[in-house]
């Protein structure tokens, strides 16, 4: 035992063990508090200028203190209802074609196209939308804006409904197909149901993702300081806005930026929790 | 070897009877009929030659080693193989004297009920379970009758009348092996195949579905797999032996548990393989 502890290389390993161990420790703490740093800077600067005004009132003309994002949140809200309303069913579908019907070559294109688009650059999406639903129209609108954020949830939605069904055991399909279910009915009253919680999280998380996209929007809902007249008219959006009021000379706007910021956090943080309590009770419900 | 199983299944089984109580006349027609059947998973032979008649009324066991094929047969039985890739087969495969292969496969499967090796109740509530296939055939019956009639029938309505509405995954392995039973009656299948239907269960619930299983037999036929053989010999009137994809013997139960004509089948019942 003495000798052991007198050992230098015994010595060297221990405190090597020590500084790496320090060092990992570090990283993670870092990791982390880059989250609590943007979260306590955002409440920080735009913690006053979320107030009733803030939720209620159109954004104040230019030289006028106040004002809110009324229109902005109401054109997220829209903005990202319809994209939901494009994206969900053509991923759900999708997905359901990869795991159930897709043969090894269609499967395989049709899945990797997916993870390319995945990886696409948003703002390639945002030309894409604005080339096919900008230009011919000759006017932004808040369609455009969901149409290009809807292609952004298609691959998530798409890959995540895939590996959920996937995750579904063959015994159950085998079962719904043994008492004379054909495979369609089979996949829509016992395959899908049983994966709903996994798909329906899917779907919040891919909303988390896509509610503070900038650069899809800026050439395709663009922006607007009143309300928007109509779903083919330009719309305000929170991250336009935080992106327009955070570039702008003014420091009260620069206030209602970061409160933007923070609403459009707490949006995110709420989709999360939500998402992982979905999960957690469909868990929960299968083990017992 | 088929024109070997088909005299030793014609020996009038009289004295065999008395064994266990139970009437093991021949002369209950056939329900269904397997000839020549050659199974194939791609390039590779799984079932060689099989010919064998299901009884009606009566309780068939397959039994075997891993690997020998039983499996496979039982899910021919209800073109259950279909859904595997690359899987093919020729033969003959007859329900009533009809050749199976030409019906309209989800009608078809109607007719046979299954039940596999580990319990799969659907992520619904008990009720919901039982009431799946009525509800996707149709039926004339109400439901609610249906289904305490089936749960009756599986022996499970007693420990579950008053939770119908629970999720069928708080039930005990047992009773969800059960349910699945009640689920496969609810279709009123004119056979009921089960796949090793006692193989994840505990000794206590393993009994529960034997004694089951004798009790349905008046009303339905029944093949079961199992490679528990003191099953096959407590539950089952016939027993066929399969050995590496071909059936080796097909007797009375008591009869191949006594007195086997292969050598094969005796080193197996007697524990000297498998």
């Amino acid at each position: 035992m003495m000798t052991s502890r007198r050992n230098p290389r015994l010595l060297w390993r221990k405190s090597l063990s020590a500084v790496m161990l320090s060092l990992t420790g570090v990283c993670a703490v870092v990791a982390v508090s880059v989250l609590f740093l943007i979260l306590g800077y955002l409440v920080l600067h735009g913690g006053r200028s979320v107030n009733w005004d803030f939720f209620t009132k159109l954004p104040a003309p230019v030289g006028e203190l106040g004002g809110g994002m009324a229109n902005a949140i109401l054109g997220s809200a829209k903005l990202l209802a319809l994209a939901s309303l494009i994206g969900v069913p053509i991923g759900l579908l999708g997905g359901v074609y990869l795991a159930e019907f897709g043969g090894r070559g269609a499967g395989f294109i049709v899945r990797y196209a997916a993870d390319l688009l995945n990886g696409t650059p948003s703002i390639v999406i945002g030309i894409f939308a604005y080339a096919l639903l900008v230009l011919p129209f000759k006017h932004f609108s808040t369609f455009s804006g969901a149409f290009a954020l809807g292609i952004m949830m298609v691959p998530i939605t798409l890959r995540s409904t895939e590996e959920f069904l996937r995750a579904v055991p063959l015994n159950l399909r085998e079962g719904a197909l043994a008492l004379g279910a054909s495979k369609s009915r089979a996949i829509l009253t016992v395959v899908l149901p049983a994966a709903y919680r996994g798909i329906l999280t899917a779907v919040l998380l891919a909303l988390a993702r896509v509610a503070g996209e900038t650069a899809p929007l800026l050439f395709t809902a663009f922006s607007n300081r009143f309300w928007s007249p109509g779903w083919n008219q330009p719309t305000a959006s929170l991250p336009v806005m935080i992106y327009t009021y955070a570039v702008s000379p003014y420091d009260d706007w620069h206030r209602q930026a970061w409160a933007a910021g923070l609403l459009l956090l707490g949006l995110v943080l709420v989709i999360n929790v939500v998402a992982r309590l979905v999960l957690l009770r469909g868990a929960a419900g299968r083990r017992s | 070897m088929s024109a070997a199983t088909r005299l030793l299944f014609s020996v009038p089984a009289g004295p065999l009877s008395g064994a266990t109580g139970r009437a093991m006349s021949s002369e209950q027609p056939m329900r269904m009929n397997i000839s020549k059947l050659n199974f194939f998973y791609g390039e590779k032979q799984v079932l060689f030659d099989i010919s064998l008649g299901v009884t009606s009324a009566r309780l068939t066991a397959l039994i075997g080693p891993s690997g020998c094929g039983k499996s496979t047969l039982l899910r021919t039985l209800n073109r259950m193989h279909e859904t595997i890739r690359n899987a093919r087969l020729d033969g003959e495969i007859t329900l009533d004297g009809e050749s199976i292969f030409v019906q309209d496969v989800t009608q078809f499967r109607r007719r046979i009920g299954m039940v596999f090796q580990k319990p799969n109740p659907f992520p619904k509530s008990i009720f919901d379970n039982v009431a799946y296939g009525p509800r996707i055939n149709g039926t004339s019956r109400p439901l609610s009758e249906l289904v305490e009639a089936s749960l009756r029938r599986a022996a499970l309505w007693d420990e579950v009348k008053d939770q119908l509405h629970k999720s069928a995954y708080e039930l005990s392995g047992g009773q969800q092996q059960r349910l699945c039973i009640a689920r496969a009656l609810a279709v009123e299948p004119e056979v009921l195949l089960l796949d090793e239907p006692c193989s994840a269960l505990d000794p206590i619930s393993t009994a529960k579905i034997e004694e089951l299983l004798v009790q349905l037999k008046s009303s339905c036929t029944i093949v079961i797999v199992t490679h528990n053989m003191q099953q096959a010999a407590r539950v089952s009137d016939f027993t066929a032996f399969l050995l590496n994809g071909s059936l080796i013997e097909f007797s009375p139960t008591p009869q191949l548990f006594t007195t086997p004509v292969d050598s094969r089948t005796e080193a197996y019942i007697t524990g000297r393989f498998g």
